[in-house]
């Protein structure tokens, strides 16, 4: 039987990204943002958007693929795919279930986008509940537990607290992604830099880890990339960026109710990271370009260790900003400024900014760029991760 | 004086069509705490839901338990989500663990001074807060430092 593996069998051709706005300052609605993401990915491939044959998205994206399928004109839908769960948890997962699909030739061209307009529809940061509340819901909102922030601060206070890492380590992560923002020019934090002093007298979210710096922006936008098969990839008009693996899911009862998870005070990427370097024959070592969505800084934190890129007991030493910077840093992090700086694209600007990193095209350009590796939606079920390289890791 | 830790005007508990979570809004009006006990491999199970995870028993019963436990975590939110909650500064939401019946949590405001420090591993009690004017009637349950 042949390798069950997703490894170097496909690669991402292409990307596109619209402006990326403040949330309700896109002057275009969510479907338009989405259709936009669209064809700009299709001409970085130098493909038509007729040509697309499936799609794939998560985050309960409002842009069905069906309705984007008759937008573009598609020849033949051969994939339509929602990955479940809230949150960014599923932005690796869509670009691994358009790998799959491909792989396994069920489609041969397969988008994995996103589209948030947070302007046009609720912002997460604000709760929308209803009067009266069921489910879960009956036992959080009553009590004030209602926003992301909220659902997940005690997990971090939990972790911080076990392992006596202080808030300053998510500050070293706050100001590199801040940092990497201001040379980027569809980063929307570009121009409002961040130092110590600033982070420390922003106000508090939630304590006590909480700050206004450590949780990410609300924002307008769309990102998108297309997945082909690998030996297509490398005749066309941008160099590879071959899937090498993806992980998805959550570890055991990682989705109990009511804070009930056994493995609370988690990423939940312990299981899943494991098989994610299996599958790429690779180790945290390989990995030269590091994004970690930033829900909230303790969920980097708590990213980056169960993908064993730091250890519990170094994260107070090594998680400062000179170590998380491009210029001379031992592991640049989120360089084009990911969810805290540039977009809160639900982390698809992570994978976009891994291409880039790989194609050598990058804004904050790293040096050693062959493998990146992007975890998506920390302390949510089912997260996600990816590893993309370039040709020399195949 | 309002006897409830949070201001009026948040979401209000409902056990919903499917009735899952009925009985522990029936208990909390009775002053009763309750949580799901498998009948067939007697393990405890909270947030409610149809069958054991260990057993796959679709009988599980309600067992009233004793409110006390101990602070497993805790977060005090600054910024209002809600616009019940402008103007009201910060509040302290915790998460009791019940050694007694394996270990399930529950999530509560923690009584008191809001801006009190709050002790991982404290003791705590549990401490029922009916809402009798509500439109249905509920009643919370919060926790209290013992």
């Amino acid at each position: 039987m042949a390798d069950r593996t997703l490894r170097g069998k496909t690669a991402i051709a292409g990307i596109g990204e619209t402006i990326y706005y403040k949330h309700g300052q896109s002057p275009h609605s969510e479907f338009k943002l989405a259709l936009q993401a669209i064809v700009k990915a299709c001409e970085d491939a130098g493909i038509s958007p007729h040509d697309i044959d499936g799609f794939a998205s998560y985050g309960n994206d409002r842009s069905d693929g069906p309705r984007l399928a008759a937008a573009l004109g598609v020849k033949e839908l051969k994939f339509s795919n929602m990955f479940w769960g809230g949150g960014g948890g599923g932005v690796c997962g869509a670009v691994g279930n358009a790998s799959a699909a491909v792989a396994t030739g069920m489609a041969d061209c397969v988008v994995a986008f996103r589209s948030l307009a947070q302007g046009q529809y609720a912002r997460y940061g604000r709760s929308g509940a209803a009067a009266a509340v069921m489910g879960e819901d009956a036992f959080l909102f009553p009590y004030g537990v209602m926003s992301p922030a909220q659902r997940f601060a005690m997990k971090i206070t939990r972790f911080m607290h076990d392992h006596g890492i202080r808030q300053e380590a998510l500050r070293g992560i706050a100001l590199a992604c801040y940092h990497h923002a201001q040379k980027n020019p569809n980063a929307v934090m570009r121009g409002r830099e961040l130092d110590e002093e600033k982070y420390d007298a922003s106000r508090w979210i939630v304590e006590p880890f909480h700050h206004l710096y450590d949780c990410c922006q609300e924002n307008d936008g769309s990102a998108a990339v297309i997945v082909v098969p690998a030996d297509r990839a490398k005749d066309m008009a941008k160099k590879p960026a071959y899937v090498m693996a993806c992980g998805q899911g959550g570890d055991h009862r990682s989705a109990a109710p009511v804070h009930n998870m056994p493995n609370y005070p988690s990423s939940h990427f312990g299981k899943l990271a494991p098989r994610l370097y299996e599958m790429a024959k690779m180790s945290p070592s390989d990995m030269g370009i590091v994004q970690c969505y930033e829900n909230f800084t303790g969920g980097v934190l708590m990213s980056l260790i169960e993908h064993g890129m730091v250890k519990p007991e170094e994260a107070n030493e090594f998680l400062v900003k000179d170590n998380l910077i491009v210029e001379g840093g031992r592991m640049p992090l989120n360089t084009s400024g990911g969810n805290l700086a540039e977009c809160y694209m639900h982390g698809l600007e992570l994978v976009i900014e891994s291409v880039r990193q790989i194609r050598g095209t990058a804004i904050n350009q790293v040096k050693k760029n062959d493998a990146a590796i992007i975890m998506g939606g920390p302390m949510v079920t089912p997260v996600s991760s990816l590893i993309l390289g370039s040709e020399a890791t195949l | 004086m309002s006897t409830h830790y949070l201001p009026e005007g948040l979401p209000t508990p409902s056990s919903g069509p499917d009735g899952l979570a009925a009985p522990y809004w029936e208990g909390t009006r009775a002053g009763k705490l309750r949580i799901q006990k498998c009948n067939g491999c007697k393990a405890w199970q909270w947030g409610p839901e149809w069958v054991c995870h260990r057993c796959h028993s679709f009988d599980l019963g309600w067992e009233d338990i004793q409110g006390h436990g101990r602070i497993y975590s805790y977060e005090r939110p600054h910024h209002p989500v809600h616009s019940a909650l402008n103007g009201h500064g910060p509040y302290i939401a915790v998460l009791v663990e019940l050694p007694a019946y394996g270990n399930i949590r529950m999530v509560g405001n923690l009584l008191g001074d809001p801006l009190q420090t709050v002790p991982i591993g404290g003791a705590v009690q549990a401490v029922f807060e009916p809402h009798d004017s509500a439109t249905p009637p509920y009643t919370l349950v919060q926790w209290r430092l013992v």
